[in-house]
């Protein structure tokens, strides 16, 4: 019994070094550091977020990272009004709120909005024009665009999303989205929703699709990171963390670890492109 | 001064202060709502519906669900805690009695996002199959969930009420040949009516301002409920939903407007337990 809990532990040590990254010394600069970060916010940001938080607070336990959702008009504010260190939002701040709490902006990642289904949907892509008529609420059964015979059910982010934003400006062409569509607070939680619901369609994060939740394609153009990068799909966004003013200490440590080698490859592998 | 005069005073000085922060709140957010009320009346407000595109931030939607919805899980959660009661304080074994206690107790202490996270993989898949099979979130789907939530309260609330029956009237319908079922509707609960009002009160209260489990199960859609299987936003996930937006929006300072709406309910809830209380006494 205690031999088979050591070797698990040397099997555990073993993952856990194996799973340092290769080019550490992008973390260098955290040495001796300590204090905490607070992060809130952009909801598609999260992943990267944590991946981040977990590299660093494992090299160096003295830094406390804390992230929180809360969507990207809420990152603005309470970076704004000093209530977090960082405030990440996936849209461009307005003119004003970049005035009023003197925003210092910092763009890591290129992100896609793409609408997305059940898995199981056979209907996989719509032209604008139909995917504008299904957030309108005109077109409401599946069997109109090929599907099986069923209600489409529309879910769309809070008043706040950045993501609303950028699909329903790019996506949507400023279409109306039906005041029956439900409406759900992440970009965590959409996917969630999706995953569960067959006849469910909304919109979410290029970065957060999985095996849970199919994309769907818009005039035939797949929402992949290729087409993304290549401007083929075309709506896309930045992904952005903000701090008041000039950041300085920690903080400007970990926005420059986001810009960093190791911080990049992050942000690739969860599905989002590096803008370095 | 001596001690007694101490502990007085400083218990004043608590009271008054609770007292005082309870009423500043009601008085921010009439100020913070102020520019909204001033705008278009707060009959508009009431009255329109919420299309912040069209510069209308009306929260009757919100209004109507809340109370549809605090309604409905007191449909469902009255007669089960009713009979839970009356098992409780009657039927049930001695030993089943303090088990049933026990979990009652228990069950109010679980966290309301638990309730709603197991209900979103357990309930809302099967509350698709009801009706025209929209996306399981609705007004129903939650009044299940609350009613679940509410009835340890009343449960508590009945049963205390119910013991406080005197034991002379039980015995006197037991010796006329009462049933079970008789006595409860004809002795204990005439005679704990006040207790039992006060029970439903509280869980009206309690179901009223949950946020969590609306947020999460009812769909939160912004057009007028049809039916209770519709998706719908209360008032608190309104609030929620909203919070996030530009402090300087109209619609942030709807949220205002929303509190003083949520206030003022509580408010009279508060008052109808008073008055209960004090009729109890005389």
């Amino acid at each position: 019994m205690s031999k088979k809990l050591a070797a698990l532990l040397v099997a555990l040590i073993v993952y856990a070094i194996a799973s340092v990254p290769a080019q550490a010394g992008d973390l260098d600069s955290f040495e001796g550091q300590r204090g905490t970060i607070r992060i809130a916010g952009g909801t598609a940001h999260i992943p990267v977020m944590k991946e981040a938080a977990r590299q660093i607070m494992s090299r160096n336990p003295d830094i406390q990272i804390s992230i929180a959702g809360g969507g990207s008009g809420l990152g603005i504010r309470q970076v704004g009004e000093g209530l977090v260190d960082i405030g990440n939002a996936g849209r461009r701040p307005s003119k004003n709120e970049i005035a009023k709490y003197n925003l210092k902006l910092f763009q890591w990642a290129v992100d896609g909005v793409c609408a997305v289904v059940h898995p199981d949907n056979p209907v996989k892509s719509l032209t604008s024009e139909q995917m504008r008529d299904v957030f309108a609420g005109k077109i409401r059964n599946w069997k109109e665009l090929g599907g099986s015979d069923g209600k489409i059910n529309i879910y769309t982010r809070d008043a706040a999303s950045g993501t609303r934003k950028v699909f329903w400006k790019k996506g949507l062409d400023k279409g109306p989205i039906t005041d029956k569509a439900n409406v759900v607070a992440s970009n965590g939680a959409m996917k969630s929703v999706i995953s569960t619901d067959p006849m469910g369609i909304g919109y979410v994060s290029v970065g957060h699709i999985d095996q849970t939740v199919a994309p769907m394609a818009l005039d035939g153009v797949v929402p992949s990171l290729e087409n993304v990068k290549n401007g083929k799909y075309t709506i896309a966004r930045g992904l952005y963390s903000l701090t008041r003013g000039e950041p300085a200490g920690l903080k400007k440590i970990f926005i420059d670890f986001l810009f960093s080698p190791t911080g990049q490859r992050i942000v690739a592998d969860k599905g989002f492109i590096p803008v370095r | 001064m001596n001690f007694a005069r101490v502990t007085e005073r400083f218990f004043s000085l608590a009271a008054w202060s609770a007292a005082l922060l309870t009423s500043t709140i009601l008085v921010l957010f009439l100020y913070l709502g102020l520019p909204l009320l001033e705008n278009g009346g707060l009959e508009t407000i009431l009255s329109a519906p919420w299309q912040p595109e069209q510069g209308l931030y009306g929260i009757r939607s919100m209004l109507e669900t809340t109370l549809l919805l605090a309604l409905t899980s007191l449909v469902i959660s009255v007669p089960v805690s009713l009979g839970c009661a009356f098992l409780i304080t009657t039927l049930a074994p001695v030993r089943l009695r303090r088990i049933l206690l026990v979990i009652t107790r228990y069950m109010s202490g679980i966290p309301t996002v638990v309730y709603g996270f197991v209900a979103l993989f357990v309930l809302v898949p099967m509350m698709r199959t009801v009706g025209d099979g929209g996306s399981g979130l609705s007004i129903l789907t939650v009044a299940l969930v609350l009613g679940l939530l509410v009835a340890p309260t009343m449960i508590i609330f009945f049963t205390a009420a119910m013991q406080r029956v005197p034991a002379g009237f039980l015995l006197a319908a037991d010796a006329l040949g009462a049933s079970p079922v008789q006595k409860l509707l004809y002795i204990i609960v005439p005679q704990a009516w006040p207790g039992l009002l006060s029970g439903i009160l509280l869980g009206l209260g309690r179901a009223l301002g949950d946020t969590m489990i609306s947020l999460m199960l009812a769909g939160n859609a912004v057009a007028e409920p049809e039916s209770i299987l519709d998706s719908a936003r209360t008032l608190t996930a309104h609030i929620g939903l909203v919070m996030a937006t530009d402090v300087d929006s109209m619609q942030f300072k709807s949220i205002f407007v929303c509190g003083i709406v949520l206030y003022v309910m509580t408010t009279i809830l508060v008052l109808l337990l008073r008055f209960l209380d004090t009729k109890k006494i005389v």
